[in-house]
């Protein structure tokens, strides 16, 4: 007779972004297989994938109006909601695709603050290798995310390649790591106050009830007429 | 509750011609509107402010003055006034001017304005845009509570002795709405000074500002100026009405998709999704009071109807069903909805009576400055 409870493993969300838009995508081929190996090393995890393309004329849409149709607010509260994010555009025109970034940019500002991002991009040519790194690093950067060491880029001749399924693991275990360490809930936990926030935002920790205001600031005193 | 209509005095291409009207047409329009909503019976008119084209609406001071003596009943309001890159000291002034001339039937609403180059033109800085707000309002709230005003502050220059003329009629202020949609600073100075709040949720998802709103309440609470469900709220909101639901998209969508406010959205998505009504009388009736369902009980509803692409017919019969029939239902339907003891927006006469009677300001003799000698009013000890 077993007393001990069986040990669950703690099951993390993760979010896959892909910006692909043939069928099948390299682009959504590539970010599966590194969910795959984060599932690998962790089992249990929950995927769930977002592929951008459907909802394009939505998320076109939501930049020029400020709302944001159903499908593009479900694919925000996925990001919200995850542990860690697996994004993966296409290259287009010597950089990263437009649809992908329209995404990016009708998300909230704190949305993903601390959260672990694995980076992939996929491309016609190796010579827009640096795109990932140039492109999608500091775009990440700027939304303080945490993007893992290694990025991930595949070219045609790279779908052959032995080192591209290294790398993929190499990567799923930076994030896997990432992600167990619980070091951006920490982040996020510890500075949230610290970081600028849209009220009502769609970020986890973002104050949509009115005990969640800080009071106790100079805005708030020169509001109340206090010197 | 009260019932209104709220513009900007924007002007856009008639759809059916492309041509925009002219800024003269603009004006004798919005007045048109103004007193076929008095005369129909609406509760509040309300015009906004801009300083760029393609608005008219740069001085809602004048053009209030003028309806003060144009119209009978109605309660004239701003929708809203630049508490930011106006001269608080200017404000005081003016609004208190024509609170004299419309005998009282006046109010206003105070917002920052998000027009960028805005506040530059007017020697001020878009990202000071909530302190300057916040302590714009400061100034303005004792200009109108004390006779001389010694006061400094971060973007004005100092005043010394300083008395705002007129004093505000009857020595009572006009009551001042403060406007906002993300910015829980100006809920908190709305609270503090048991002030209204109104959250002009068009253009924005439905309910989207709830929280803002329940912050506004409970601080109101706090500071105690009654339970959170008095606080003093009003909503935004905009509707085209026709006997039946298709005829008012088919006739409305024209406006909506030339406009360029609305370029990338569909009539559909925004009627959905935001509180833009459009549909039968009973339609609009129906999606008025789920506001009212998810912001608890109201003070104030305010529709914008006059988009500056509509012929001023078409207004005029959009303000005419509005006030028939669909105000006169919901005025019934919310009141019998209505917690018990939930107050009504203050009102130059509530205010009066609150403060235990009206005074009259009797100036003394020049002095040349009020920071000598005795104090610039007869009655003031």
């Amino acid at each position: 007779m077993n007393l001990v409870p069986p040990l669950v493993p703690p099951a993390f969300r993760l979010a896959v972004v892909s910006a692909g838009v043939s069928e099948p995508s390299t682009t959504r081929m590539l970010a599966d297989r590194a969910a795959r190996a984060v599932v690998t090393r962790l089992p249990g995890t929950d995927v769930h994938v977002v592929e951008l393309a459907p909802i394009a004329a939505d998320i076109a849409r939501g930049l020029v109006s400020g709302l944001l149709a159903g499908p593009v607010q479900e694919a925000v509260e996925l990001l919200a909601a995850a542990d860690a994010v697996i994004v993966s555009t296409p290259v287009y025109k010597a950089g990263i695709s437009g649809l992908f970034k329209t995404f990016i940019d009708v998300l909230d500002n704190d949305l993903l603050i601390a959260k672990p991002v694995l980076l992939a991009a996929t491309a016609g040519s190796a010579r827009h290798a640096m795109v990932v790194d140039d492109h999608l690093r500091p775009l990440f950067a700027y939304l303080r995310a945490i993007p893992v060491p290694t990025s991930l880029f595949a070219a045609p001749e790279d779908w052959a390649a032995a080192e591209t399924s290294q790398r993929i693991d190499r990567a799923a275990a930076e994030l896997a790591a990432l992600m167990t360490s619980g070091v951006g809930r920490d982040i996020a936990d510890g500075g949230w106050s610290a970081y600028q926030h849209t009220f009502g935002g769609n970020a986890t920790r973002s104050t949509r009830t009115p005990s969640g205001i800080n009071l106790d600031t100079d805005l708030m005193r020169l509001a109340r007429g206090e010197p | 509750m009260q019932f209104g209509i709220f513009g900007v005095g924007d002007i856009a291409p008639d759809p059916s011609t492309g041509i925009p009207r002219s800024e003269a047409q603009r004006i004798q329009d919005t007045i048109r509107i103004a007193k076929a909503a008095d005369e129909l019976g609406l509760d509040v008119f309300a015009v906004g402010e801009h300083h760029n084209p393609p608005f008219v609406a740069s001085s809602p001071p004048a053009l209030l003055g003028y309806l003060a003596a144009e119209t009978k009943q109605i309660l004239l309001s701003t929708s809203i006034t630049l508490i930011t890159t106006n001269d608080p000291v200017k404000i005081a002034e003016d609004y208190a001017f024509v609170q004299h001339l419309a005998c009282g039937r006046l109010d206003l609403m105070l917002g920052r304005g998000n027009t960028v180059p805005v506040y530059p033109w007017f020697g001020q800085d878009i990202r000071n845009g909530v302190p300057l707000a916040l302590e714009n309002y400061n100034l303005l709230h004792r200009l109108w509570r004390e006779d001389v005003v010694d006061w400094e502050g971060r973007f004005r220059t100092p005043l010394q002795g300083f008395t705002a003329t007129p004093r505000p009629l009857d020595g009572v202020p006009p009551f001042v709405w403060h406007g906002a949609i993300r910015t829980p600073e100006i809920a908190e100075q709305a609270a503090f000074h048991g002030n209204g709040y109104f959250a002009n949720h068009i253009l924005a998802p439905n309910f989207h500002f709830k929280p803002l709103v329940d912050f506004y309440r409970q601080r109101f609470q706090d500071y105690g100026h009654g339970r959170a469900q008095d606080a003093i709220v009003g909503l935004g909101g905009q509707a085209f009405i026709a006997r039946k639901s298709q005829e008012a998209y088919s006739r409305f969508r024209p406006y909506f998709e030339s406009y360029p406010m609305f370029q990338g959205t569909s009539l559909e998505q925004v009627a959905t999704g935001t509180p833009l009504s459009v549909g039968s009388p009973q339609e609009v009736i129906d999606k008025t009071l789920t506001f009212q369902e998810g912001f608890g009980d109201y003070q104030r509803q305010l529709w914008a109807l006059d988009l500056g692409s509509m012929p001023v017919e078409v207004v005029l019969e959009q303000v005419e069903l509005l006030a028939t029939e669909v105000v006169p239902v919901l005025r019934k339907e919310m009141g019998s909805r209505r917690a018990p003891g939930v107050p009504d927006a203050p009102t130059h006469a509530s205010l009066v009576e609150a403060a235990g009677g009206s005074r009259e300001a009797r100036p003394r003799p020049n002095r040349g400055d009020n920071t000598s000698g005795a104090v610039p009013y007869l009655d003031a000890a």
